[in-house]
């Protein structure tokens, strides 16, 4: 199996904190990992390792290593910028900048270089086709994003994702400010991005973790007590606390 | 973080769907011991008990898997959760059919003109293997014992060879007048074996996850 991404022997610490523990996780091409524990267990924590996020917190300190394509992202000649365009974050709230639909999707790829103003109509396009947005938004793209609904805006901020067109997108729980609908939407839509892009998503809700991804990862208090196949998981885990939370026990 | 159990109402909605299956498990195991108690002692009155009883067997079966469906519905239960609601679906069905053998034998009995001498037959041993096998599979249902599952699955051996000597008895029968009724009594009996090993199989299912068949025929 290839990997994307892997995380050896991980540990972090805020301060003198310890947030995770000694964590290995790898993350196949083209598939979906979710990783799944009760709060404050360090998902969010583990998921920013991933793209360097926790380089924006002062005391933070980490050690072990984390590879993408097997080239170690914390080595000391790495391009942050170009690696948090290789690997996306989508956020728990959508957060679309206040200018317009088009304006949102054009700002990455015009940061990274993006001039020619045919180009960027087609990177527009494209991004919001695949977020599944384009037919909804495609008559008022020069509107406010903020008007958009919630489940719009959530889209919005993956479509942004894309237009950099990452590898790996890192999303925290991108569901769990939407209703019902919304939240379909967003999980069709990460059946169909895995196809092209390999994907992490933190989420708590375990029927959305168990439809969803391929892989499941269980962490509890900064460990990652379990993870394996998510059918196995959800059927037959191994470990009496991933039995437990899963099946709502505890959490 | 501190593990506080949650989901209290939805851990004894489970418990509850258990509880019901031994219930059952108990009813069709009395079903089955009364109507062969009620054939070989010729007590029509028992055979007739027998026969009524089968509806609250019924009405069990119903409960059992409204309060699954329910479950489902409400709860999307998981693991080892979710082989309970398959399982009891399973295991009531079983039970169910066990009754429904019962029922024949007691009704066999109820329409019998005269007691038939079965001091010679391996009926009643069958009989008494076929109950035991209900009664340890209950059991291991109950108190989750895979052990005591697989002792049901062997047993099943047992039931088929006891089964496979009453029918040689029965074709070297020279009383013709109760042959059907010695054929049907001991091939309920030996169905009665089947669903027992089959609620065994979904018992160490239900523990360990693992899907054994004992692929048998006779
Ligand atoms: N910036 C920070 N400074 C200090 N401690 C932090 C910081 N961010 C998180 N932590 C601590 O690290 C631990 C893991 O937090 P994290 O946000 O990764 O949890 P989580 O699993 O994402 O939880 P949730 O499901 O609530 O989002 C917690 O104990 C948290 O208090
Ligand atoms: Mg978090």
């Amino acid at each position: 199996m290839q990997y994307k991404m892997q995380a050896k022997n991980l540990n972090l610490y805020y301060g003198s904190k310890q947030a995770l523990y000694n964590i290995s996780l790898n993350v196949p091409t083209n598939k979906v990992v979710a990783l799944i524990g009760p709060s404050g267990c360090g998902k969010s924590t583990f998921l920013k390792t991933l793209n360097r996020m926790n380089d924006l917190i002062e005391s933070v300190h980490i050690d072990g290593d984390i590879f993408l394509d097997g080239n170690d992202i914390y080595a000391p000649d790495t391009d942050i910028v170009y690696l948090r365009k290789r690997v996306g974050m989508v956020f728990q709230r959508p957060n679309p900048f206040p200018m317009s639909i088009y304006e949102n999707i054009a700002y990455g790829p015009r940061v990274h270089g993006l001039k020619n103003k045919n180009k960027l109509n087609e990177v527009v396009e494209k991004s919001l086709r695949s977020a599944a947005l384009w037919d909804e938004v495609k008559d008022r793209l020069t509107d406010s994003a903020m008007g958009m609904s919630g489940g719009q805006q959530q889209r919005l901020c993956i479509a942004r994702v894309l237009a950099v067109e990452p590898e790996v997108i890192l999303m925290d729980e991108p569901c769990s400010a939407l209703d019902p609908i919304s939240t379909m939407k967003i999980e069709e839509l990460v059946a169909e991005l895995k196809k092209n892009y390999t994907i992490v998503m933190v989420t708590h809700n375990m029927q959305q973790a168990a439809r969803v991804s391929d892989y499941t990862a269980f962490f509890l208090n900064g460990k990652l007590v379990e993870h394996d196949i998510t059918d196995v998981i959800f059927t037959n885990p191994a470990d009496k606390q991933t039995e437990d939370y899963i099946s709502g026990r505890f959490g | 973080m501190e593990n506080q159990v949650t989901r209290k109402a939805y851990i004894e909605d489970l418990a509850r769907i258990q509880e019901k299956i031994v219930e059952m498990g108990i009813a069709a195991e009395t079903a089955a011991k009364n109507s062969i108690k009620a054939l070989l002692t010729f007590d029509k009155k028992l055979a007739a008990q027998v026969m009524e009883s089968d509806d609250i067997i019924d009405k069990l079966l119903i409960e059992i898997e409204d309060s699954c469906i329910l479950l489902i519905a409400k709860q999307q239960p998981i693991a080892h959760d979710l082989r309970v609601i398959a399982t009891s679906f399973k295991i009531s069905t079983d039970l169910e059919r066990i009754g429904d053998h019962a029922f024949d034998i007691a009704k066999i009995t109820y329409n019998l003109k005269k007691a038939f001498d079965f001091q010679d037959s391996h009926i009643k041993a069958l009989a008494d293997c076929a109950i035991s096998m209900i009664n340890m599979s209950i059991k291991a249902y109950k108190n989750a014992d895979v052990n005591l599952a697989e002792k049901v699955c062997i047993e099943d051996d047992n039931a088929d060879s006891l089964f496979a000597k009453t029918l040689t008895e029965i074709s070297n029968q020279t009383s013709i007048n109760t042959m059907p009724e010695f054929v049907f009594t001991s091939r309920y009996l030996e169905r009665i074996g089947d669903h027992a090993t089959n609620i065994a199989e979904w018992v160490i299912y239900l523990e360990t996850a693992e899907r054994i068949r004992k692929t048998k025929k006779i």
